[in-house]
């Protein structure tokens, strides 16, 4: 079977490729585009590590099908800081300790981002219901929360 | 050991861990992550279905024949030894002539695509003559199947004090499994070098194991091999002797073709191939005081082993070495039996079956407590070990550092524990449906391997002549920031900030002969090697600064980035060129092997601790009595530390342990059906916990000013392991509150995990037994 062209944006950058139609976008980011920060803990959508988001909606990349992909707007781990810049959420992890091996914490930001997008006011439950499909076996999920609500309250500040 | 905080990055310091930039920007590198190299092949394992089988026949014919396939080996085409077992000989890569687990890899095919090996994975096939099978720890406890002989350890008669107390109790508990369940699941990438030396990439906690294990299979001396890893996505205990069987398949391909072999296992794979924490079965008999007080036990541990011994004489002794916890035994007889299943065999899980044997005494503990109608902390207080005497474990080491008792006191003071308990008993008796429950947990740990020889590290360390430092040692960075504590040591000797020290990949080929990452030593161990290597070193320095000062060697004094003699100093960088003009050295080797440790594996007598880490943690929940389910409401911990290398990151290990920990004994089921076959392979049927499931109010305390006595690193306690156990708070809380649900007058049946089906089982239990009981025992 011919491979699939398909044209797309990822982090802002329109970006072309080609992909089997039963690839996954997480594949297609991984072993195509050289994008590894997406992880794959368990490719059957349980355990978050491959979340991106997909024109602004947060989606796990190993049950997408990159053919998908066409025509929406693909933002992922890379695309979080600016340049040097740290987006305030990878700032606040950074700082709290909110990760360990760090294999995670990709798709938590990412998860969290979304989260802060959709609701910059969430209460700590809001969080942790957020954060549910985000596995973590390292951290405990404490420092985790407490950096993402720590980060609202800061950007909630910052807004003002 | 005198410390000076006046660089960046000294030990004692909140430092973030080394990686932590990439870890948030996703630039940090898994094994996974690195680009694949040209021709690089991937592998797909074909395994067996059955837990007990004769291998009839093999036919790879059309396998071989598929799309893209390159190699196809069985265990015929091991050049060397079949063989990878950590203590024991005969544990094979791949299976041999029998399968004796569901999941058994058999054969092994190489293509350039994934999906490639895949699709030829399923045209291999195999003939197998099914045999009967052992599935549980009871038939192999019938049968005596064993893999190894059992252990016990015994202190005085504990016949003749058990028959002799004026109260005697027995009883059976059990307690799971559980799953590793890191996010980065197993992985090994070989790539091969000219003259057959090989490059293995893999996520391992003990590169030395995985070097001997590919250099076994291949044939081929140690020294052709090298192993390396920079980074794991989590590892628990179960990257220890597991990652040999992928290093080694990925080895041999890549050797007989001569191209990179990455081997990566999928989840589901991987939590069917390969080993767990071991599931116990336990039965007590106990004779004690009208005080309590413990005068005899006789404990059974049934341990299921799984298909091959691996690293069960460790686990198992070392749950023996635990089943006292903080209390004190006067006559024991522990027996452990190391039960032979057709399961997959069991292996290192942080705890390292401390939790296991934990959970036993504190059942016990808690037996004797509803027996007498008194309250657990009651009984816990007159067994605890004394400091001058009542103090001899039973295998024989003196527990001389005990502090369990100060700790206690103070976490049931500071959340005023009694408060909270008569708060519980106002609510339950408020609620029909739901009912609190709240308990202590103490813990008391032995640090060290509990065999001896294990306890040794080494490191490397060079200054180049810009005062830059390499950092290399044989522990593993598995998130836990051994990497970040170690580099601390070294930047507090040369008294130079922390970001001069470039931390590197562990390599066989750089520090060899290493021990596992493992037993919560990894910072005491590579910390002191680290250490003594820069000693070296800074020793060298001073020589050269003294010449050149013209001063005495002791009026030298290395201080934020620079080097001192009265007024005059040099930078650290001025002084390491001018070591390098001098023509001395600025690299070394540095080594240590933990003191004054013994052991008899064969009489369980010695001294296998350097040191004991201590701690406690309160737990309350509450249990909905109609479906069974439970919450964690609040976690309090109070963890000894010694002079914490580093807060932020042994905080971090506390919180996540107790959190693995509540996992192992609430949500994480292991289940099999009667075929062998493990049915929860993946999150979707095997519930760690997530975000909702941790205790919402989680206050957790290193405690202060308690250095070490013991010379470790800067006075510094080994955390990774201990604060596991602190999570039976949580399952003692469950039986608290089932055991309130008919006054406290009845030990609830409740086993590891605690299920909502556990639960409500034993609730209905409870009140069933409550009902036919027709005067009860007042409390
Ligand atoms: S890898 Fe996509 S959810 Fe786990
Ligand atoms: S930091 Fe290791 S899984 Fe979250």
């Amino acid at each position: 079977m011919a491979k699939l062209h398909v044209s797309t944006t990822i982090n802002g950058e329109p970006t072309e490729f080609l992909c089997e139609p039963y690839e996954t976008m997480l594949d297609v980011l991984r072993d195509g585009l050289g994008l590894t920060g997406s992880k794959e803990g368990c490719g059957s959508g349980d355990c978050g590590a491959c979340s991106i988001t997909l024109d602004n909606r947060l989606v796990c990349s190993c049950l997408m099908l990159a053919a998908e992909a066409e025509g929406h707007e693909i933002n992922t781990i890379e695309g979080m800081a600016k340049g040097e810049n740290l987006q305030p959420l990878q700032q606040k992890f950074l700082e709290m300790a909110a990760l360990q091996c760090g294999i995670c914490t990709p798709g938590m930001l990412v998860a969290a981002k979304s989260l802060l997008e959709h609701n910059p006011n969430p209460t700590e439950t809001e969080v942790r219901y957020w954060l549910a499909g985000n596995l973590c076996r390292c951290t405990g999920y404490d420092k985790i929360v407490r950096a993402v609500m720590d980060t609202a309250e800061e950007m909630r500040g910052a807004a003002q | 050991m005198s410390v000076e905080t006046d660089i960046v990055g000294a030990v004692h310091t909140k430092v973030r861990h080394d990686s932590a930039r990439g870890h948030v920007t996703g630039q940090a590198q898994y094994i996974d992550d690195m680009p694949l190299l040209p021709g690089t092949l991937e592998v797909v394992l074909v395994t067996s279905p059955h837990p007990h089988a004769a291998i009839v026949s093999i036919d790879v014919a059309a396998a071989r024949a598929a799309d893209g396939v390159r190699d196809v080996i069985s265990a015929n085409g091991i050049p060397g030894d079949n063989n990878i077992g950590p203590v024991f000989d005969g544990e094979p890569a791949l299976a041999e002539g029998v399968v004796d687990y569901v999941g058994a890899p058999v054969v092994a095919i190489a293509a350039d695509s994934y999906d490639q090996a895949r699709a030829a994975a399923a045209l291999v096939k195999i003939d197998y003559e099914v045999r009967p099978a052992v599935l549980d720890i009871e038939q192999a406890l019938e049968q005596e199947l064993y893999t190894y002989p059992p252990q016990f350890m015994t202190i005085g008669d504990p016949d003749a004090a058990i028959t002799k107390a004026q109260h005697r109790i027995d009883g059976e508990v059990r307690c799971g499994g559980q799953d590793h369940f890191y996010l980065e699941s197993h992985i090994a990438m070989a790539v091969p070098g000219e003259f057959g030396d090989l490059q293995v990439y893999c996520s391992t906690q003990h590169p030395s194991e995985v070097q001997h294990g590919v250099a076994h299979v291949l044939g081929v001396p140690t020294n052709e091999v090298t192993v390396e890893v920079r980074r794991m996505g989590g590892a628990f205990g179960g990257k220890e002797s597991q990652p040999s069987i992928f290093a080694a398949i990925a080895a041999l391909l890549a050797d007989r073709t001569g191209q990179p072999v990455k081997l990566r296992l999928r989840r589901d794979d991987d939590m069917v191939i390969t080993g767990k924490r071991h599931d116990f079965l336990f039965r007590y008999d106990v004779g004690f005081d009208p005080d309590g007080r413990i005068e005899g036990v006789d404990i059974l541990m049934g341990m299921r082993s799984g298909n091959v011994a691996d690293l069960s004489p460790g686990v198992l002794a070392r749950a023996l070495c635990h089943a006292d916890n903080c209390y004190y035994l006067p006559n024991a007889r522990l027996r452990g039996y190391p039960c032979k299943t057709n399961t997959v065999s069991n292996t290192a899980f942080r705890g390292f079956g401390g939790p296991q044997g934990m959970l036993v005494i504190e059942t016990v503990i808690e037996h004797i407590a509803r027996t007498l109608g008194r309250a657990v902390d009651e009984i816990r207080a007159v067994n605890y070990y004394s400091t001058d005497d009542r103090n001899v474990t039973p295998y024989q080491q003196r527990v001389t550092d005990n502090i369990i008792l100060p700790i206690v006191d103070r976490l049931r003071s500071e959340i005023d524990f009694d408060g909270l308990s008569s708060a519980i008993d106002e609510f339950n008796g408020a609620n029909q449906t739901l009912k609190k429950g709240i308990a202590l947990m103490p813990v008391k740990f032995g640090i060290s391997f509990n065999t001896p020889k294990l306890n040794q590290a080494g490191a490397l360390v060079h200054v180049y002549t810009d005062g830059s430092v390499h950092l290399n040692h044989g522990g593993t960075e598995m998130g836990q920031g051994l990497f970040t504590k170690v580099a601390q040591v070294v930047a507090s000797v040369f008294q130079i900030d922390l970001d001069n020290i470039k931390i590197s990949s562990t390599r066989t080929d750089k520090v060899p002969n290493t021990s596992a990452t493992a037993a919560s030593a990894g910072s005491d161990l590579n910390g002191m090697a680290a250490f003594n290597a820069t000693n070296t070193i800074k020793a060298r320095m001073v020589e050269v600064a003294a010449n050149h000062f013209s001063a005495s060697v002791d009026s030298i004094e290395f201080r934020q980035n620079r080097v001192y003699a009265g007024n005059e100093s040099l930078s650290f960088t001025e002084l390491a060129q001018l070591t390098w003009d001098e023509r001395v050295s600025l690299s070394a080797t540095g080594f240590y092997s933990t003191p004054g440790l013994s052991w008899d594996a064969k009489s369980m007598i010695g001294n296998p601790f350097y040191y004991y880490t201590y701690g406690a943690a309160v737990s309350e929940v509450v249990i909905d009595t109609l479906t069974g389910e439970s919450r964690v409401l609040r976690t309090d911990i109070l963890q000894d530390c010694g002079n914490s290398l580093n807060p932020a990151i042994d905080l971090g290990q506390i919180e996540g342990a107790f959190v693995q920990g509540q996992g192992w004994l609430t949500s994480e089921e292991l289940v099999w059906d009667d075929a062998g076959r493990l049915l929860t392979h993946g999150p979707s049927t095997y519930k760690i916990p997530g975000s909702r499931d941790v205790p919402p109010i989680f206050n957790v305390h290193i405690l202060e000013d308690a250095p070490n006595r013991e010379a470790t690193i800067f006075h510094s306690k080994a955390v990774g392991e201990p604060p596991l156990m602190l999570a039976l708070s949580v399952w003692l809380a469950i039986r608290d509150a089932v055991s309130r649900v008919t006054g406290h007058r009845h030990l609830p049946n409740l086993d590891a995990p605690a299920t909502p089906e556990a639960i409500l089982m034993a609730v209905d239990d409870i009140k069933r037994r409550d009902s036919q009981t027709p005067s009860p025992a007042k409390v």
